[in-house]
């Protein structure tokens, strides 16, 4: 059986229609003055998932974030948590904690003081709290470090500060505010699996909110790409990156070749795709895709999916297109060339550098073929 | 940089220092005089301490100043705190900006008017002057010091430690007590220990404002200096130079350590 993407999944309840949402957002409007951060969404997050709401700054994903945290009250509509209805309870009535971009630790209280804070304020008997803080602090590593101030402390053990104080007090939701921003890309990478570590390990749903889809993929059971205050998309990294429902989520996410053309052609779920610039027909294999002769449609295609030949392909099905091979990448791991094609246009092509040694290598201004099947890319209709 | 001591950096220093510190010096010298005279050295003595312990009226003054001192700039601090408070926090309400020129205005308003508005104030209603009126009038001007500086350390504070704390649990009232406050903290101390100063050398609106009963050190000693400065004066002025230079030494040597040690710390967590 074929899926999108490489692995399979175990944990999908977004597909069971008896599943309840742990997180409903109904039709939720927040603006300020006349600017709407965020329009009519709605969305269901259900229990243990890691949700990640992915988008360019100024898309209204914060300010989603700072409303379940309860810091913001949504202009219209309304935000259940494990179904009770959100409305005018305060942050520090709710079941949720948040991890703050900027960390937020106490600067005046010890390392040991930051974790407690919150047990405090439930009222936890003394002997509680001490027990609980030395779990937490063995939860991140941190016991040698239990007396020391935040400003003793490095970016990444500040940023583990910060995330066993708001796991200490055992809430329903976590929410984190680009949790890996502050920190360098090694640590980052690093911390990422540590992250998903731990909500496996303490069974927690998380919400993230992030601008960087490889974090976003790398952690996330499911991505919320949201634009302008709405969510265009919600699926798993897999389905977001291999079935974009939109020009929008198909650009946002990873690289891609558009072309912009119209339906020449229907039948069996098969559309051939008329790209007129280049007088080219692109036949593609996308059974799910419903679209009538003559509509424009747009075909998405990832560079990966392209391979570069010096001969055309002799298979009719397989799509080619003869260009100059006009840039090469070479990033180690994978060269990208670009192709350029007769019309001008610039095609992008990925390919792994899976072998050491290459027998008689691609160089600038060889003449190619850039070639894909046709269930290579994706049809869009939207 | 040019370090070498050229004849005119030299000159410029120690005219400087002598304009600043010549008056003190000798005002310091000649409270140690044998002599009743405040112009003609007569030797080492300490006698004018011991005669200036033994005046009464010195005694109640300083015990009045002190006490109006520690009341005004405590009600102070507390004013001064709330008003900087709604100062940065509430950004958007009506009339911020009267608000805010209003909490200024004593900063630039000349004592004497301030003084003379308060002592019409109190003649006005019926208030009895003396001791209360003056902490009254003490309260009004320092407040917006108190405001002044509380307000430029509240603006780069980091609102989301408060968010953190209410997110953690914690009810507004326990989020400013535990975490706004403390944070702010040596900003409301300068700001008490610069209300407190205040409070100690205004002769202006306490002459204004204080009633029969009611005198402060320094409305003491410009009642003397009318009558002719004696070495007690000079005295009294150098004790009161100990104290202000003591609790300068102080605060400025624990903050100095503070920087240091928190340096040093940063270093330390950078490395590891």
């Amino acid at each position: 059986m074929k899926s999108l993407g490489s692995f399979r999944r175990t944990f999908a309840p977004w597909n069971d229609p008896a599943a309840k949402p742990f997180i409903a957002i109904e039709n939720v409007t927040k603006k300020f003055g006349d600017f709407a951060a965020v329009n009519d969404l709605s969305l269901n997050i259900y229990n243990r998932e890691f949700f990640a709401l992915l988008g360019a700054s100024g898309c209204g994903k914060s300010t989603l974030l700072r409303m379940l945290a309860g810091f913001e009250e949504p202009t219209a509509g309304r935000i259940l948590i494990d179904g009770q209805d959100m409305r005018g309870i305060p942050p520090y009535k709710r079941p949720v904690n948040m991890m703050f971009q900027s960390y937020a630790l106490f600067p005046h209280m010890t390392v040991e003081g930051n974790i407690a804070f919150g047990l405090k304020q439930e009222g936890m008997p003394k002997g509680d709290i001490e027990a609980r803080v030395a779990e937490m602090l063995k939860l991140v590593k941190l016991e040698r470090f239990a007396k020391r101030k935040p400003h003793q402390l490095s970016g990444g053990q500040r940023q583990r500060v910060a995330l066993a104080r708001c796991v200490a007090k055992r809430p329903k939701v976590l929410l984190l505010d680009e949790p890996l921003g502050a920190l360098d890309k090694k640590l980052r990478e690093e911390t990422q699996f540590e992250l998903m570590d731990l909500q496996m390990k303490l069974g927690l749903t998380f919400v993230v909110v992030t601008h960087d889809q490889e974090e976003a993929m790398t952690m996330a059971d499911r991505i919320a790409v949201m634009d302008k205050g709405k969510v265009m998309q919600v699926a798993t990294p897999a389905e977001v990156y291999e079935a974009p429902n939109s020009k929008f989520v198909a650009d946002f996410i990873g690289n891609v070749n558009m072309f912009e053309g119209t339906a020449a052609a229907v039948a069996n779920g098969k559309i051939d795709i008329a790209v007129a610039p280049e007088n080219l027909t692109i036949r593609t294999d996308a059974a799910s895709k419903s679209c009538t002769v003559g509509q424009p449609v747009g075909f998405a295609i990832r560079p990966e999916k392209i391979r570069v030949s010096r001969k055309q392909p002799a298979d009719p099905s397989i799509n080619s297109a003869h260009g100059e091979l006009y840039d090469i990448a070479y990033f180690g791991d994978m060269t990208v060339f670009h192709v350029k094609l007769e019309s001008g246009r610039i095609i992008k092509a990925a390919s792994l550098n899976a072998v050491r040694t290459v027998e008689d290598p691609l160089g600038y201004d060889d003449m190619v073929w850039v070639n894909f099947d046709a269930d290579a890319g994706i049809v869009l209709t939207a | 940089m040019n370090t070498t001591w050229s004849r005119f950096n030299i000159a410029s220093l120690v005219f400087g220092f002598a304009f600043l510190y010549l008056p003190i010096v000798l005002l310091v010298v000649f409270s140690f005089n044998e002599s009743r005279l405040v112009t003609v050295w007569a030797g080492f003595s300490t006698k004018w301490y011991v005669s200036l312990f033994h005046n009464q009226s010195f005694i109640d003054a300083a015990w009045v100043t002190i006490r109006v001192g520690l009341v005004s700039a405590t009600v102070a601090t507390i004013l001064g705190t709330l008003g900087a408070l709604a100062m940065t926090r509430y950004t958007r309400f009506r009339g911020r900006l009267l608000f805010s020129a209003m909490i200024y205005a004593p900063l630039v308003m000349p004592e004497v008017i301030t003084g003379l508005s308060m002592l019409l104030l109190f003649v006005a209603i019926g208030f009895d002057r003396g001791l209360w009126t003056m902490i009254l009038a003490h309260i009004t001007f320092s407040m917006c010091f108190v405001a002044v500086v509380v307000q430029s350390r509240l603006v780069t504070f980091d609102r989301s430690l408060e968010e953190a704390a209410m997110d953690l649990g914690a009810t507004p009232v326990t989020t400013f007590f535990k975490v706004t406050l403390p944070v702010i903290l040596p900003a409301v101390v300068s700001g008490w220990m610069l209300a407190f100063t205040l409070s100690l050398d205004d002769l202006v609106i306490s002459s204004f404002t204080s009633g029969p009963g009611a005198t402060t050190l320094p409305m003491r000693i410009y009642s003397q200096v009318r009558l002719g400065v004696t070495p007690e004066i000079n005295a009294a002025c150098t004790i009161l130079i100990a104290i202000v230079a003591v609790g300068v030494i102080i605060a400025s040597i624990a903050n100095k350590r503070r920087e240091v040690q928190k340096a040093r710390d940063e270093q330390a967590a950078a490395r590891n």
